[in-house]
């Protein structure tokens, strides 16, 4: 069970836009909402209304800044989920056979029934895409709503992951990566999709699209008010005439 | 990562317990009738009383039998067949020497050599995992084996060769601080490599994803325990060192097993400690902790 399918049929996971992501953590609560009701234990939080709430979440959009060396600071907003790795260390650890990635469309999931809660799956991902919920005692993790995507009472438009058919501006995008001619395979060709933390050998399935290069300089100065700009012209003859009468 | 205590004493109880049951098992501890009894007791029991502990952290501990199905995959699997093995190959050795039947030592030889398998397991669950860089470096099972080797020498009798041992284990915690140290810093992974963002320039972070806690900023990104390290260490080397080698070459005999034992227990807890509390967990970069 925890040993890894050599490959999968298909290869199913998000492309993560950056360029779009407003970081409205609108996918973050779809996430938490949908998988809050039918598979597995609810997430559940803990003193929601106290003064220290905490609470289990598949989805996590984190903020950054960057800063080039040339140019100004960009703010980008940062989704986190599991990445649905082809070399998944936390199915490998996993020491009752709950962790598992599927044959058929190499989806890690969790079977609750056998997770005795060690934790180990959770430190052996690098990316924080596990947790324990500390009310059923099992761990927890993005399912790509596997009880959605292969859903047929559902409308069709309905039948991708929660985050994704949430998201206002489109920033998120499911499919197969195992077609090269798939929605997904070509927005990643096309935009330079990339994975996190290669030098971990996790070899993820998602892929994330760097924000796009501005389409033009900015060419005023946000700080103009604040700093000394010669005027130049009539404005500027008007500043030297008045500068001598004072 | 969270240094719990229930997997602090895990380690340390189960590893000196291994120890001392691999040397009654070579038969390196001359012992027979009541004195054999008590002697296996006290090696049954620390090894016992620290596997039992390492079921107090499970959230479903009932379903822990399910542990023993992914040996072929999972150290953790692995080292619970082994405990297991060992516990049960050692006991015609312990009979026979409680009611001096004086039996072939095979399966005495046998199960010293898995005890020694059985703690190897243990510190591969840590030494496997690349996104604890700390962890991930042949230096740790070293440490772990010679941990139990020392620790169950130390329980067999005063003299030079367990001082010895005792001193070996301070030089090989401190080679694995110097080691551990940058071990973060080799395996490269930065904030840059995280986000995939460091090509576009410096990443810092700008607003956390949440404000209360979470599962993994108590688990994995537990920086607390980190904040006594440089006294803990001294502490650690003192105890694992110093004091039971000074003890066993100086102290009388029954007076200096005792001492050098709980002075070892003590350093191992304080290492220990620092073993969880000081690794860095690769998560912790996307919240611009360490």
């Amino acid at each position: 069970m925890t040993a890894l399918p050599r490959s999968t049929e298909k290869k199913l996971g998000l492309v993560v836009d950056l360029d779009t992501c407003v970081g409205c953590h609108a996918c973050v609560t779809a996430c938490k909402g949908w998988n809050d009701q039918g598979y597995g234990a609810p997430l559940s939080d803990q003193n929601p209304y106290g003064a220290d709430p905490s609470g289990t979440f598949l989805n996590r959009v984190h903020s950054y800044s960057v800063q080039p060396e040339e140019g100004f600071a960009q703010t980008i907003n940062f989704p986190r989920s599991c990445l649905h790795c082809e070399d998944a260390p936390c199915v490998t650890v996993c020491p009752t056979g709950a962790s598992y990635k599927r044959a058929e469309d190499g989806i890690v999931l969790v079977n609750e029934d056998a997770c005795i809660g060690c934790g180990l799956c959770s430190w052996a991902c690098p990316y924080g895409a596990r947790e324990m919920d500390a009310d059923a005692g099992v761990m927890k993790k993005c399912t790509l709503c596997v009880d959605r995507i292969y859903n047929e009472t559902l409308p069709e438009e309905d039948r991708e992951p929660a985050c994704v058919r949430t998201c206002p501006t489109g920033a998120r995008h499911f499919g197969d990566f195992a077609d090269p001619d798939s929605k997904v395979s070509r927005l990643s060709a096309a935009r330079g999709g990339y994975a996190l933390m290669p030098e971990m050998g996790t070899k993820p399935v998602n892929r994330y699209l760097p924000p796009r290069k501005k389409d033009r300089p900015q060419e005023a100065s946000l700080l103009a008010p604040l700093l000394d700009i010669k005027a130049s012209g009539f404005a500027g003859w008007l500043d030297r005439v008045l500068g001598k009468m004072g | 990562m969270n240094p719990a205590p229930s997997v602090i004493v895990f380690t340390v109880l189960s590893g000196m317990g291994f120890g001392y049951l691999a040397m009654l098992g070579f038969g390196l501890v001359p012992v027979a009738g009541w004195a054999a009894f008590f002697g296996w007791g006290l090696g049954y029991g620390l090894a016992v009383a620290g596997l039992v502990a390492s079921t107090f952290h499970l959230g479903n501990p009932q379903r822990a039998l399910l542990a023993f199905t992914q040996w072929r995959t999972s150290w953790l699997s692995r080292e619970g067949w082994a405990a297991v093995l060992t516990l049960v190959l050692l006991a015609p050795q312990a009979l026979s020497d409680w009611l001096v039947l004086d039996w072939w030592r095979g399966f005495g030889c046998l199960g010293a050599v898995m005890c020694f398998v059985t703690v190897g397991c243990t510190s591969m669950i840590y030494a496997q995992i690349k996104a604890v860089p700390r962890w991930n470096h042949w230096i740790v099972p070293v440490q772990f084996l010679w941990a139990a080797l020392t620790g169950g020498l130390v329980l067999a009798g005063a003299g030079l060769v367990p001082a010895a041992a005792s001193a070996l284990l301070a030089a090989l915690l401190v080679l694995g601080w110097r080691i551990g140290d940058g071990r973060f810093a080799a395996v490269g992974a930065t904030l840059g490599s995280a986000t995939g963002l460091g090509a576009i320039g410096s990443v810092a972070v700008f607003e956390q994803p949440h404000t209360g806690g979470n599962y993994l900023l108590r688990e994995m990104i537990y920086v607390v325990g980190r904040k006594h390290a440089e006294r803990l260490r001294k502490i650690g080397l003192l105890a694992v060192g110093f004091v039971p080698a000074a003890a066993l070459l100086f102290l009388p005999p029954l007076l200096a097993v005792p001492v050098a034992a709980l002075s070892h227990l003590a350093g191992m807890a304080a290492a220990r400690w620092l073993f969880f509390a000081e690794a860095e967990h690769v998560v912790g970069l996307y919240y611009g902790q360490r």
